[in-house]
């Protein structure tokens, strides 16, 4: 028992020990009920603790023990269909062992160490391998197959490598490098605070489609990209994560709830189960990973969450799948930096966020992107990094708001007054921008129409049109508009309120698959053109709109998927014919 | 341990005792500080270091003295007795009775830090509540287990509303009652009267636990209140099977004292003085409302906060709104127009409506028709405001009509004075509102309800 260290004090979740055989972020078990804390500081012979559960109750002289390995994930089949707390707990498995209510010290394995995995190897006996290669691989779910890889640091041959079935733990291959042979399990474990490395990264080009409006066709992401949603509460954060979870066109979602509410979680465990991945049709579970550090479990295991996530994140990318990670939400995060920051008595930077927050983030995003994984083979993922930040008072100078604008290259900015007259989602068209949309045209011209950048261009225009002509309505009154003006505000609406609202909670409208997008801007613009016709052929808007068809745009999105390309071809030539006669009615007045 | 009165205090700064050669204090523990008149006064080790402890007075030091002073330690964490026998009575915030009954003797002792419920166990709260108030039943509807809190001002009608809800409260099937723990924080004694009386009035109170925190008790007390008031709520609920509603008034005096207490503690100040932990501090308080899954009993929160200023950027609502399912906004200017409750929809939410309404719940139009005067009362907000520029002749037809429906709306929908609308009532008064509104711009109501239940001619 050498390295028994003792406490020394306690305030609040730092605990100071000594005589602790350890090193920097070892994980350590502190006092009698073995919490689990993380070292964060060494002086002299004081270690600084930071404990991820409740302290009190902790008395000077209790024992803190050493585990020597820094904080780690265990990364291998059976993460799928998982929800953990911030430091890979899982819940599911504590609850049926402590009960209802999170119980200090409680532990569990993170994977199931009783469950056999199927493993088909994919590499024979004699084998060479690198670091990285993909040896066999498990059916962890109906949509996923788990690729086993060999581990960082790891060449040589391949010794034995066996088909059937392996629990967890069990050694699947041994690889014989040049002194020694290395054992290789299903499961690995891996730091979190340490990114996976990868080969090299490459610029995005595919677009993460999720079948919301505003975002694909107005503000779109890549895969591999980073986005920022920041906004006050009631703006529908947390909704757009959501929805992205679970429309996204990502291989696997990881969805880390740090320091939100616990009732969301709920929502999110009643809700995914029966919910159907719009690409296989299967529940959503199948490819989903959840991580649930509410805001009333401890502050440290908040801070750890969001490394939890995204090393889980990486270990998907490397097998080569496009992994799109939300974190709800980063303020709570860094909330949690500051907290910890304050009761080391550090010297505080901005609104007394420690001086280091801008780096945190930018690490964090930083583990975004589009990675070629080895040299050797082409295997490619991604991870996408979508992060809320809940701004005090939705107030965008905060910094944590400003530290993230700078990394992120997507912004949805979400507004408090939409929100308020039900505009959903609440992403305001005139400050949101993405810096993808010159790097994806390419994408957008070839796969929906070659048209497309020329649409992004005409819509936001009308729309930045609109903002302009309000204010004059302002000063002098919607009467004294030109004809042509008020045809901009007429269509601007249309806009608004058939395209870009879109109602999370309506069977139909929750996801609009892209082709769907395209041709209902396609309607928008024909009218758009027929109405400036009848315009210059005489007719006034309030004339036109009263036409039959503009009922039926109206109520376009209520339009299922498979009925909508007929309704496409009906309304087009509908629109044609309804202006074509109503001007033919004036000219031959 | 008890036993030991430790008389080496080496230094008394504000409300905090350094005491010396304490062997092993226990963070958190409680501890009894005994003066040389015999008075004791509790306290709470903030932190403890090998043979130093920290201890936080709860009240005044005024009297103390390092020579005559005594500490004595509990040797455990904060613990309340609770049993059934608490309904109908009235308690300070350390849960000792102050109506003259008896002692609350009882063999169950809980922590009142409470534990995190595993988000695993929560069970998604769905049940509709009915307030019999149409701003919320109709518009931001109140679940079981929600968190829902009131944003006020100074001199609004919030314990008027809150009276009336915890009187009204009943769920649909079989309209049960709720049990109400009832927690006043850094309250007037006339106000603390005024909601004794209303109890009173409407038979409530032996149904209720009330803990009262006078504005006159010291701030310690107010800290620890919430938390005896919510592990009372949780014994009812969780072990007795009971569905409790707790209202917390005022949150915002709650705050002040987690920022005097910070202060006093030297702690790094985070916005507006009040300390960096509040969200995880507010967080502890809030998240202890929910339904847990097999128990039958539920927390349902209506915390009330008088916004300083009227100001929802202040740190208090800020954070309370980031944590709790929405919140029922209320309107100086609808006040001003002798409306009640003077609920302003508009910046109002409940983020948990959508699972208690439609025709499971209430009814299957609830959703669109909600949605449907949101967005008309925001139309008619806006030809409001552009009639006070151009003057409300130079409005165009449609937005005079959207005009008169905000008037109407908020005379006869909102305004109800102490009537307890039931929901059908409250829906059906919604479709009357719309009435005077053309048919064709009803965007976000279903065809097939419009036939249903809509009251426009043909």
């Amino acid at each position: 028992m050498k390295n028994d260290g003792k406490i020394y004090s306690i305030s609040g979740p730092v605990v100071i020990a000594t005589d602790l055989d350890g090193k920097m972020f070892d994980v350590v078990r502190v006092g009698n009920l073995g919490l689990v804390g993380e070292v964060i500081k060494i002086v002299g012979n004081r270690f600084t603790i930071q404990v991820y559960e409740d302290t009190s109750g902790l008395k000077p002289g209790e024992p803190v023990i050493s585990t020597g390995k820094p904080l780690s994930v265990e990364l291998g089949p059976g993460l799928l269909k998982s929800i953990y707390d911030g430091i890979q707990r899982p819940l599911d498995i504590i609850q049926s062992e402590t009960g209802d209510f999170i119980v200090r010290g409680a532990s569990a394995p993170p994977l199931d160490e009783k469950k056999e995995w199927d493993f088909q190897p994919v590499l024979k006996d004699g084998d060479e391998v690198e670091e990285g290669y993909i040896l066999g691989t498990v059916k962890e779910t109906d949509i996923i197959t788990h690729k086993i890889m060999v581990p960082y640091k790891v060449n040589g041959v391949i010794k034995t490598i066996k088909a059937g079935k392996f629990k967890v733990s069990d050694t699947v291959c041994t690889i014989q490098s040049e002194n020694k042979a290395v054992e290789v399990k299903l499961k690995q474990i891996w730091p979190v605070r340490q990114a996976r490395k990868v080969f090299l990264k490459f610029a995005p080009e595919i677009p993460l489609i999720t079948g919301q409006r505003v975002i694909d066709s107005f503000f779109p992401v890549a895969k591999g990209g980073t986005v920022a949603v920041p906004g006050p509460f009631g703006s529908g954060k947390t909704v757009i994560q959501h929805q992205l979870s679970k429309w996204s066109d990502a291989d696997i979602t990881v969805y880390v709830g740090c320091g939100e509410r616990g009732n969301e979680m709920t929502e999110i465990l009643t809700t995914f189960p029966e919910l159907q991945d719009p690409k296989s049709g299967k529940p959503l579970m199948e490819k989903t990973i959840l991580i649930a550090n509410t805001s009333n479990m401890p502050v440290a295991a908040r801070e750890a969450s969001i490394y939890t996530g995204v090393t889980i994140a990486e270990y998907y990318r490397d097998m080569g799948y496009d992994v799109a990670l939300m974190a709800d939400s980063t303020s709570r995060w860094a909330e949690a930096l500051r907290e910890i920051s304050g009761r080391l008595e550090e010297m505080p930077g901005e609104e007394g966020y420690p001086a280091y927050l801008g780096r945190r983030i930018s690490e964090f995003y930083e583990r975004s992107g589009n990675a070629q994984i080895i040299p050797q083979d082409k295997r490619t993922g991604s991870i996408t990094l979508i992060g809320a930040v809940s701004p005090p008072g939705g107030d965008l100078s905060d910094p944590v708001v400003q530290n993230t604008l700078r990394v992120t290259r997507v912004f949805w900015a979400l507004d408090a007054s939409l929100a308020s007259r039900r505009h959903f989602p609440s992403i305001n068209w005139l400050n949101s921008y993405s810096l993808y949309l010159d790097s994806l045209s390419g994408w957008f011209k070839s796969n929906i129409n070659p048209e497309w950048p020329q649409m992004h261009a005409l819509m936001m225009g009308i729309l930045q049109k609109e903002s302009e002509l309000q204010e004059i309505v302002q000063l002098v009154g919607y009467d004294s508009l030109p004809e042509k003006q008020k045809n901009v505000l007429d269509i601007a609406k249309i806009i608004r309120e058939d395209f870009l609202q879109q109602n999370a909670f309506d069977d139909t409208d929750t996801y609009c698959s892209i082709n769907k997008q395209y041709e209902m801007l396609m309607i928008i613009k024909t009218l758009n053109e027929m109405q400036e016709k009848s315009i210059d052929a005489g007719l006034k808007v309030t004339q036109t709109a009263t036409l039959p068809v503009r009922m039926k745009i109206s109520r376009m999105k209520e339009i299922k998927e498979e009925d909508f390309n007929k309704f496409y071809n009906d309304v087009i030539k509908e629109i044609n014919n309804e202006y074509n006669n109503i001007m033919e009615s004036v000219e031959s007045v | 341990m008890s036993d030991i009165i430790y008389k080496s205090i080496s230094q008394i700064n504000g409300p905090l005792l350094f005491v010396d050669n304490v062997k092993n204090a226990s963070y958190n523990e409680i501890v009894n500080v005994i003066l040389d008149n015999g008075e004791r006064v509790k306290g709470q080790v903030l932190e403890t270091r090998n043979g130093v402890a920290v201890v936080q007075v709860f009240g005044s030091t005024t009297s103390m003295s390092p020579d005559s002073t005594g500490v004595s330690f509990t040797g455990d964490t904060f613990k309340l007795p609770v049993s059934d026998d608490m309904l109908g009575r009235i308690f300070n915030g350390f849960g000792e009775p102050i109506d003259k009954g008896p002692k609350i003797y009882s063999r169950e002792k809980v922590d009142i830090t409470g534990a995190a419920i595993n988000p695993y166990s929560r069970e998604e709260p769905s049940e509709f509540i009915e307030t019999g108030i149409s701003t919320i039943d109709g518009m931001n509807t109140l679940v079981m287990g929600q968190k829902l809190p009131i944003f006020s001002g100074a001199g609004l009608s919030h314990n008027r509303l809150a009276t009336q809800i915890a009187g009204q409260a009943k769920t649909l099937n079989g309209n049960e009652k709720f049990g109400v723990v009832f927690g006043a924080i850094g309250i007037t004694s006339e106000e603390a009267n005024y909601f004794m009386k209303q109890f009173e009035n409407s038979g409530a109170l032996s149904e209720s636990v009330i803990f009262l925190n006078l504005a006159s008790d010291p701030s310690m007390d107010r800290i620890i209140l919430p938390r005896v008031a919510l592990t009372t709520a949780e014994y009812m609920a969780y072990e007795k099977d009971m569905n409790m509603l707790v209202i917390l008034t005022d949150m915002t005096n709650y705050c002040e004292a987690l920022r005097e207490i910070s202060s006093s503690r030297e702690e790094i100040p985070g916005r507006r003085g009040y300390p960096g932990y509040m969200y995880t501090d507010l967080s502890t308080i809030y998240e202890r409302a929910g339904k847990i899954k097999g128990r039958k009993g539920s927390i349902t929160q209506i915390p009330i906060l008088t916004m300083p200023g009227d100001d929802i950027t202040n740190p208090v609502p800020d954070l309370t709104g980031y944590i709790t399912e929405g919140q029922i906004t209320l309107s100086r200017d609808l006040n001003r127009k002798n409306i009640y409750p003077e609920v302003d929809v508009l910046s109002s939410l409940s983020r948990l409506m959508n699972q208690g309404i439609g025709a499971d719940h209430t009814r299957e139009d609830h959703r669109g028709l909600a949605d449907q005067l949101y967005a008309s009362y925001a139309k008619g907000k806006d030809a409001r405001a552009l009639s006070e520029i151009v003057g409300e002749e130079a409005l165009s037809d449609s937005d005079k009509k959207y005009l008169q429906f905000a008037e109407d709306f908020e005379n006869k929908y909102v305004n109800q004075e102490n009537t307890d609308r039931s929901i059908t009532e409250t829906l059906n008064l919604g479709w009357d509102m719309l009435s005077i509104l053309p048919k064709e711009e009803m965007k976000k109501v279903k065809s097939a309800h419009i036939q249903k239940y809509g009251k426009w001619e043909n």
